[in-house]
């Protein structure tokens, strides 16, 4: 099982840690995993590499996340990685508008473990 | 569901919400109103440790978080499940208030809804208040 490198964004910190938690809950064995509060932050991780997953919010404060998953277009050293959207906000344009923009998955709050499972096992190949 | 509990529906429940901590979260725009979550403090903490883990429930302030967070994902679900709604209606970030001793006015005309729910033999209060 390959041992993961995830950076998850979103700007409260309870929420990073609960993210955290359903991504070990899921099954996945996670090496490091970085953190950011908003999309300006989460650039700057993303600019220094070797990332296997981005787990992000949309609604936060500096970058929102769709800001910053159309950022992450030009960023050479995040190409093929996985971007899921996290989030509360589920409308349909919303979600159309993510995966427009490049994301690869969309979860909404609250997830389980088995959703987590379901929607980012497939994204990782080989990992779980 | 992220805390992995079922919270059951109060046969009984007190005539006035209670608890020492409440959560709330204010929406703005095609609907404006507030979404409040209330509990003790120490079903706060019990909360925050089923989502987090470990010795979350020891950090008064994560507890607070956790709570601002289940608010949080309860207005954005009612949201989400109002047609037309989604786009256009905004939620404010979470806020926490600590103690007992308030009373809460809402501008008029408003209509609410105030359900309460059990978890661990304690009371969680969820409320949605919508302005006309």
């Amino acid at each position: 099982m390959k041992r993961l490198r995830v950076l998850i964004v979103d700007d409260s910190s309870v929420m990073r840690k609960i993210v955290e938690r359903a991504l070990r809950q899921a099954g996945l064995d996670l090496t490091e995993v970085l953190e950011a509060s908003n999309g300006a932050e989460a650039l700057a991780e993303a600019q220094k590499g070797s990332l296997d997953i981005i787990l992000s919010d949309i609604n936060m404060p500096v970058m929102d996340g769709l800001e910053f998953l159309k950022s992450l277009a030009g960023v050479e050293a995040v190409k093929g990685v996985p971007v899921v959207m996290i989030t509360t906000e589920g409308s349909e344009a919303r979600v159309v508008e993510a995966l427009s923009a490049g994301a690869k998955g969309y979860l909404r709050k609250p997830f389980t473990s088995k959703q987590v499972r379901e929607r980012i096992a497939p994204l990782l190949g080989g990992a779980l | 569901m992220m805390a992995n509990v079922r919270l059951e529906p109060d046969p009984a429940p007190t005539a006035e919400p209670s608890g020492e901590q409440t959560a709330m979260v204010g929406m703005a725009g095609a609907l404006c109103g507030m979404t409040t979550v209330r509990c003790s403090r120490a079903t706060a903490a019990r909360l925050a440790s089923l989502m987090l883990g470990g010795d979350a429930a020891s950090n008064p302030s994560t507890a607070r978080d956790a709570l601002g967070e289940i608010c949080n994902m309860i207005a954005g679900n009612f949201k989400a499940k109002v047609s037309n709604l989604a786009d256009h209606c905004m939620l404010s970030v979470p806020t926490v208030i600590t103690g007992e001793d308030y009373s809460m006015e809402t501008p008029e005309p408003s209509e609410g809804a105030t359900l309460a729910f059990t978890f661990d033999g304690e009371p969680v209060w969820v409320a949605l208040i919508i302005h006309e």
